[in-house]
């Protein structure tokens, strides 16, 4: 059997897009300063609430269910269910200065319970497995560029030939790299995550920079977990099957060291790492030594990057650090 | 020109009567089982009738009440481990892998020396290969966070998997009882803990343990050493401490006591090994340690609370048909409560135009208190 480079490289694209949004969501709430390690929890809910809603709405609508309209209706319900999870977060440690590290491990525990929950409730008030009509399916994980585009050589394959969520992953990326550097709101949003009482003394307004930066990245972070739900594991739930994803994109973003721009190629590299075991056997390598190493090479990632300690590469300077301004 | 007044301000509280503190935590709870009571609402049952299955299903029958210390002797055991570490503020979320770690070593010496030295002696040696194994695989991430500053919530993590992963493949290589079965055989008679009142001896062993981390943690140098490192590790090096001895040592006793909890699961619960030993009681105990304030008697309260929810809820499945999955939602609800009462233990709010009431001077009340709040 000849190695597929180009399946590979597909294969690697399409599984980390899930993690593409789990990471730049993550990116976007530590640059406030808010450490949120409930991004495995939020990944449940959003990858349960967007199965949900394609399939209340795939039921309702019957035969004339429309894919565009399925689609908006679980990217709608994902990253609203991130944002109140996110929502929830915020309040306790923004609000109620409770201990980041806890409440964010509370926000998994609780985020993977709703998740399993929900998927669970729909498997049993259906009776069998949830999943939704093979029409409604194709318009989340098909191609939706062209068909001509496809056939175009090596490159056809490479760049035009992945479903809708790549694409908006890399546009959101884009955008928020964009929005970071070159906007002042983004540079506002640097100074919250560097030094609250500097950006507060500049009259900036730390709480709010803070609520909106954590809600929308908690919400983006969701929609990486509906992706996942909806395009690799084929639009099942499956009990299983988010585990871990959560915890890689947050030590992605370490990796990436918190910019957007390189969670476009890490993300890709890990997608490679999370699925290399099916595409490129290694003899005599057994396949469970093979699945960890995904997770050998994050904690490769976590010594590489602390033993460098270049100050460009460090992390904001107040992220995980509440900022109370009566204790200035 | 005179600024308003903010609605809302806070000042720090200092000295709360103890019974007062432990008022507010109790309506915590109470607000967090009426705000599960809505989860079951919503999943379509009677919440009434849903809590008194969770009592009845749980604590009902002597069997379940066996099932439900059997359930909570690990969660105790591993929230004891995680104690010292997060008096440190060292995040430690790889109980899960130091269980399985630990789990595996005794099932090694479970496997192989069955026949070669008597049940104690075996179980010894099973007991003390399981806290090395488990003090190992938390050594190296605490190895490196205290030489290079690597983050440990993350790299103790990630060990969580490389342990499961490993153990998964034993499980279906070298280990595996009858080819093709992915299973490994059931432990030797004399590799299994005794019981005792009908639940294997973990649960003494569990007590003792509580007992010993109440005086580690309150009654000796190191307990000093670790909640000092906790609270300013500038501190602890200006006090002449090893910050990083002090580290590696925690986090070592940590994932010992881990690992041997591995070993009482593997040994006592299951009697055999699978990758899915820990099976979520690392996550757990983290809510367990931090609900109890790091006080060891209160996680045991807490963790038999958790252990009649858990196995309340399976109760739940089979007769109402919510699914289990709902102990989780209870205990994540449960927990950011307790996070979010913490607040009204710590913070006094005054309300816009209270404060001159107590003062006498009217003029510009709200400079002159955070004058005073700064002079204290």
């Amino acid at each position: 059997m000849s190695f597929n480079i180009i399946g590979l490289i597909k294969a690697a694209i399409i599984n980390g897009t899930p993690l593409l949004f789990g990471t730049s969501g993550e990116i976007l709430t530590e640059k406030s300063g808010n450490l949120n390690l409930g991004v495995e929890g939020l990944m449940f809910m959003g990858g349960a609430f967007g199965l949900m809603g394609a399939f209340l709405y795939g039921n309702a609508a019957g035969d004339s269910a429309s894919g565009a309209v399925a689609v908006a209706i679980s990217l709608l319900c994902s990253f609203g269910i991130g944002c109140i999870g996110s929502l929830i977060f915020s309040f306790l440690t923004i609000t109620l200065r409770a201990n980041q590290n806890v409440t964010g491990l509370a926000l998994t525990i609780f985020g993977t319970g709703v998740g399993q929950f929900v998927g669970e409730l729909m498997r049993i008030k259906v009776g069998g497995n949830v999943t939704i009509s093979n029409a409604l399916k194709a318009a989340f994980a098909e191609p939706i560029l062209p068909a001509a585009l496809q056939k175009i050589p090596v490159l056809g394959q490479i760049l035009f030939s992945y479903n809708l969520f790549v694409y908006l992953g890399v546009i959101m990326a884009l955008v928020m790299a964009w929005f970071m550097k070159k906007t002042r709101k983004g540079l506002f949003l640097a100074a919250v995550g560097e030094s609250p009482a500097t950006a507060d003394a500049a009259g900036i307004n730390v709480t709010r920079y803070r609520y909106l930066a954590t809600v929308i990245g908690g919400g983006i972070s969701a929609v990486g977990g509906m992706v996942y739900t909806m395009t690799i594991a084929g639009s099942v739930w499956n009990h299983s099957g988010l585990s871990g994803e959560g915890w890689v994109a947050v030590a992605l973003v370490i990796f990436c060291l918190w910019r957007p721009i390189n969670a476009l190629w890490g993300s890709a590299l890990f997608g490679a790492l999370l699925i290399l075991y099916l595409r490129l056997p290694i003899p005599f390598l057994p396949t469970q030594i093979y699945k960890i190493v995904p997770y050998i090479a994050t904690a490769l990632v976590l010594i590489m990057v602390s033993m460098r300690q270049r100050r460009e590469d460090q992390p904001p300077q107040g992220l995980g650090l509440n900022y109370f301004r009566e204790d200035r | 020109m005179k600024e308003k007044e903010p609605l809302i301000r806070l000042t720090k509280r200092q000295n709360m009567a103890k019974s007062k503190i432990w008022l507010i935590r109790l309506g915590a709870l109470v607000f967090a089982i009426i705000l599960g009571g809505l989860v079951f609402l919503i999943a379509g049952a009677n919440p009434l009738t849903a809590y008194g299955t969770i009592l009845s299903g749980s604590l009902g029958k002597v069997t379940g009440i066996r099932q439900v210390v059997k359930t909570a002797v690990p969660l105790l055991g591993t929230a004891l481990a995680l104690a010292p570490c997060f008096a440190m503020r060292y995040w430690n979320i790889g109980a899960e892998g130091q269980i399985t770690m630990g789990a595996m070593a005794a099932t090694f010496f479970a496997l192989n020396m069955a026949h070669s030295m008597p049940s104690p002696v075996l179980l010894i040696v099973m007991g003390i290969a399981s806290i090395i194994f488990g003090a190992i695989w938390a050594g190296i991430p605490a190895l490196f966070k205290a030489r290079w500053g690597t983050n440990e919530t993350l790299f103790t993590l990630m060990m969580n998997y490389i342990a499961i992963g490993i153990v998964g493949w034993l499980q279906g290589g070298p280990w595996e009882g009858k080819p093709g079965s992915q299973i490994i055989p059931m432990f030797d008679n004399a590799a299994v803990l005794p019981k005792v009142l009908g639940v294997h001896i973990g649960w003494i062993i569990v007590l003792v343990l509580t007992a010993f981390m109440y005086v580690y943690m309150s009654k000796t140098k190191h307990g000093y050493e670790i909640k000092v490192l906790g609270e300013s590790e500038n501190t602890a090096r200006y006090a002449g401490m090893n910050v990083t001895k002090v580290t590696i040592r925690t986090a070592c006793l940590s994932g010992g006591i881990a690992g041997l909890v591995g070993f009482m699961v593997a040994s006592g619960a299951n009697q055999t090994l699978y990758s899915d030993v820990a099976g979520g009681v690392g996550f757990t105990a983290i809510t367990v340690t931090w609900l109890a304030q790091l006080n060891p008697f209160a996680m045991v309260a807490i963790s038999l609370m958790l252990a009649v929810l858990s196995k309340g809820a399976s109760s739940i499945q089979t007769s109402l048909g919510v699914p289990a999955s709902i102990s989780d939602i209870i205990t994540g609800i449960i927990l950011l409560c307790m996070l979010g009462c913490e607040f009204f233990i710590n913070y006094k709010m005054i309300f816009r135009g209270k404060e001159e009431h107590k003062h006498a001077e009217p003029a510009t009340p709200a400079v002159k208190t955070a004058g005073e709040e700064a002079a204290k």
